[in-house]
């Protein structure tokens, strides 16, 4: 048993700091700590310094432009990108249709495909949930019906998250109505300017727009956009899912919200003393941080095993129940912090950095990530799908 | 021992229930006015304000001597469980239980006019009172005030004012004795808005409604404006607090129960895996859990209530912050079990659930949060 990093570990920790520190922009880096949106421009931005970098794929193999990184790299690259405030990498191309792309698309598809996602030329977005398939959602009734050499969509697909700045969209769509209902289900790719598409916004509680309801009206798709077999997607789905579990736990998120409430509470005076010390408060804020540090280690372990070839099982389930859990509290650690300034609401001049915000340093966006993170535990697989998941692998088979 | 309403607050309760089901349009429109509204916009519904101060709405918050037909603990919650069943953002805590009270309390024969005009619906009100650092301690003042012959002369910075932007008459706190901290030497003083050296910047609240931040650059006002003695208004205060966070729980109280109702309603039809979802156990017991935790609130809610009026301010602080502390806890709970249990709908301000929840939610962010109110209570009961 070790806890300690090899030397090759720690010299790619300080090459990747490194990196971060000359290439990351202040003004981005910033914004991220404040909580503030970097809108299509900032994202596309960092997604060419990373791609210049040739580390914009830690989880593509070689042959595609990705850099082959170990689980443990990767993982100590996501955590020196969030102690830096470095803006989240866009999954949906990435890390979700690529390596559905290497192992199951053809050979046109990847020599096409992956270059675009790479050069940041396609932004992806994901349809999968339906209004009527949340956590079931292998009872999706978007239809494709094949005719000649295309098929027609029809239906409606939900929580699309910016799918407002993409241009393609990976959709699953029932082919075969009456097979068993996992076993109709096909992988489309589809480009959003075909015409029958229209992307309707939905403003989330906190008053942002980040996912979107996108209609389909007799879309036609070439076949030639079918990833794998036809009535097969729900196998290619499941493979997605386990990449979207990838840093699930978020321990990085986690250690900088951390950081950001104990800023907040050493400058908030409580009683004529900094909130720091109040022993309610810093009994919460030790609460959370000890969970985080057991948290952080089961991480590891999971990691270092994946390092090692073997796949994560039932334990990513875990890691993403306690994984949003612990986000979750310091969400609601930082709206305590903030005091009475955690009741406005920005507004778009103060989110922009245009003005100044009102109160301590980092409190104007501390109520909308609160309201805003309660997506946490349900995007995903929500987390009593997760626990169905657990009891039903630990409990043999009675979920 | 009896926990029936009064015949007339019953009536009271019917006539407001009614009115704010057939007024629910509205009521949900107004809870985007202060987001939507320009500088200086009310961000409430001032026809809606209109139409409750002629049911009474405002009358029922003060006694028969200061003009209405209420005052008590129970009135108070009777008018704002339902405000908070409905999710209203209309300013009746500040200006009708906040403001009101202090002039009430304080008031000389003249200012104390303002409370028919009040209680008619043709006033508002707004405490400026909170500063930047104060938190949630009401003694941690820094603006001053400064009287000469003819004349007081306020300046400094009060922060988060709910209500500011709409109220005619600002009810300005500031120091004229003794260090930031000290319970002595707090007066109010009362400014209309427009007077020279007031400024606002407005913006609008999470959970609806407007507050700004506001200014005081040498605001000259006449010796009148004083609100009660010099240097004494802690007292007052600490009262308004007390009647403004009973209010406080039982609008939370409301909001809590229509998160729990619309939940039960969801869980009832959403289907998934082919049946309710409401049938999963896992499910069931976690509403049951809910329900659990609304009937203690309840009960908090009554036990403020029925201390408001006590003799000893002691004891009436201690059940306050009993029940604050309950109601922040149990809120938070029905709050995120609400919003988990519906899924991605709750998560969308279309959907009135997320009204409900940043209601239940941001309360906890006035007077005192849920470990300020533990806080009080220790001190309260080792004292």
């Amino acid at each position: 048993m070790d806890l300690s990093y090899s030397p090759e570990e720690e010299r790619f920790r300080a090459e990747v700091r490194q990196f971060l520190e000359q290439k990351l922009p202040a003004e981005m880096s910033e914004a991220m700590r404040l909580g503030r949106s970097i809108g299509k421009e900032g994202h596309d931005r960092w997604h060419a310094i990373l791609n210049e970098q040739g580390w914009l794929a830690p989880n593509w193999p070689v042959q595609f432009g990705g850099c082959a990184w170990n689980a443990v790299q990767r993982h100590i690259f996501e955590e020196e990108c969030c102690r830096a405030h470095a803006p989240r990498i866009v999954p949906f191309g990435l890390s979700m249709l690529a390596p559905v792309l290497q192992k199951f698309g053809s050979k046109a598809q990847q020599d096409h495909y992956l270059p675009r996602i790479l050069s940041g030329e396609d932004w992806w977005c994901q349809g999968y949930s339906e209004p009527g398939a949340g956590s079931d959602l292998a009872s999706l009734k978007t239809r494709a019906v094949r005719e000649g050499d295309h098929y027609v969509v029809n239906g409606q697909k939900t929580w699309t998250t910016l799918g407002q700045y993409a241009n393609w969209i990976f959709c699953l769509v029932r082919t075969d109505p009456d097979a068993k209902q996992q076993q109709g289900i096909s992988f489309l790719l589809i480009d959003m300017d075909t015409p029958g598409i229209e992307v309707r916004p939905i403003i989330l509680l906190d008053g942002t727009h980040e996912v979107n309801e996108i209609w389909f009206t007799d879309v036609k798709v070439p076949v030639e956009n079918l990833v794998g077999e036809e009535n097969k997607g729900w196998t290619y789905a499941k493979y997605l899912l386990t990449h979207e579990r990838t840093n699930i736990a978020g321990v990085g998120f986690s250690r900088a919200g951390l950081e950001a409430v104990k800023r907040m509470a050493r400058a908030q005076m409580h009683r004529g003393r900094p909130l720091i010390e109040n022993p309610h408060f810093a009994a919460r804020l030790a609460q959370a941080e000890i969970d985080l540090m057991a948290m952080a280690t089961t991480n590891l372990r999971i990691i270092s095993r994946a390092a090692a070839g073997q796949a994560p099982g039932v334990e990513s389930s875990m890691l993403k129940v306690k994984g949003t859990e612990i986000r979750q509290e310091i969400n609601d650690l930082a709206r305590r912090a903030a005091g009475v300034y955690a009741m406005p609401f920005a507004s778009e001049a103060v989110e922009s950095g245009n003005e100044p915000g009102l109160g301590p340093e980092g409190s104007e966006a501390v109520a909308a990530q609160y309201f805003n993170n309660r997506k946490l535990s349900i995007f995903g697989g929500s987390n009593e799908i997760q626990k169905n998941i657990i009891a039903k692998v630990k409990l043999g088979g009675r979920a | 021992m009896n926990f029936e309403l009064t015949e007339e607050r019953q009536m009271l309760q019917d006539s407001l229930r009614r009115f704010l089901r057939d007024h629910q349009k509205a009521l949900q429109a107004s809870t985007l006015l202060g987001a939507g509204g320009e500088e200086g916009a009310r961000g409430f519904d001032a026809e809606i304000w209109r139409k409750l101060s002629e049911l009474g709405v405002i009358g029922a918050l003060f006694s028969e001597a200061d003009g209405g037909f209420g005052g008590q603990g129970f009135d108070l919650t009777t008018v704002f469980e339902e405000l908070g069943r409905a999710g209203a953002v209309e300013p009746v805590l500040d200006t009708g239980v906040l403001c009101g009270s202090l002039i009430a309390d304080l008031g000389n024969k003249d200012q104390r006019a303002f409370l028919a005009d009040l209680i008619e619906g043709n006033l508002q009100l707004a405490l400026a009172h909170g500063e930047a650092n104060s938190r949630y301690d009401l003694a941690q003042v820094e603006a001053l005030a400064k009287t000469s012959a003819d004349a007081i002369v306020l300046s400094g910075r009060k922060a988060v004012v709910v209500n500011a932007e709409a109220a005619d008459v600002l009810l300005v706190s500031a120091r004229e004795d003794g260090a930031s901290g000290a319970e002595e030497g707090i007066s109010l003083f009362l400014v209309p808005r427009g007077t020279a050296g007031l400024s606002l910047r407005g913006y609008p609240l999470m959970a609806g409604g407007r507050a700004a931040e506001v200014d005081l650059d040498e605001v000259h006002l006449p010796l009148s404006a004083r609100l009660g003695e010099r240097g004494q208004a802690h007292e007052a205060l600490l009262r308004a607090r007390a009647r403004s966070e009973v209010a406080l729980a039982a609008e939370t109280l409301g909001a809590m129960e229509t998160a729990v109702d619309l939940t039960k309603e969801y869980l009832g039809t959403r289907q998934q895996f082919g049946r309710p979802i409401g049938t999963f156990q896992a499910l069931q017991h976690r509403m049951a859990q809910m329900l659990i935790e609304l009937e203690q609130a309840r009960s908090a809610v009554i036990n403020a209530a029925g201390h408001l009026e006590s003799p000893s301010t002691a004891e009436r602080d201690l059940q306050i912050a009993a029940a604050r502390n309950l109601i922040g806890r149990a809120g938070r709970l029905i709050a995120e079990e609400a919003i988990q249990m519906h899924g991605g709908i709750a998560m969308t301000q279309e959907y009135e659930l997320a009204h409900f929840a940043k209601r239940i939610i941001m309360a906890d962010h006035r007077f005192g949060d849920t470990d300020t109110q533990l806080e009080r209570f220790i001190d309260l009961s080792a004292a």
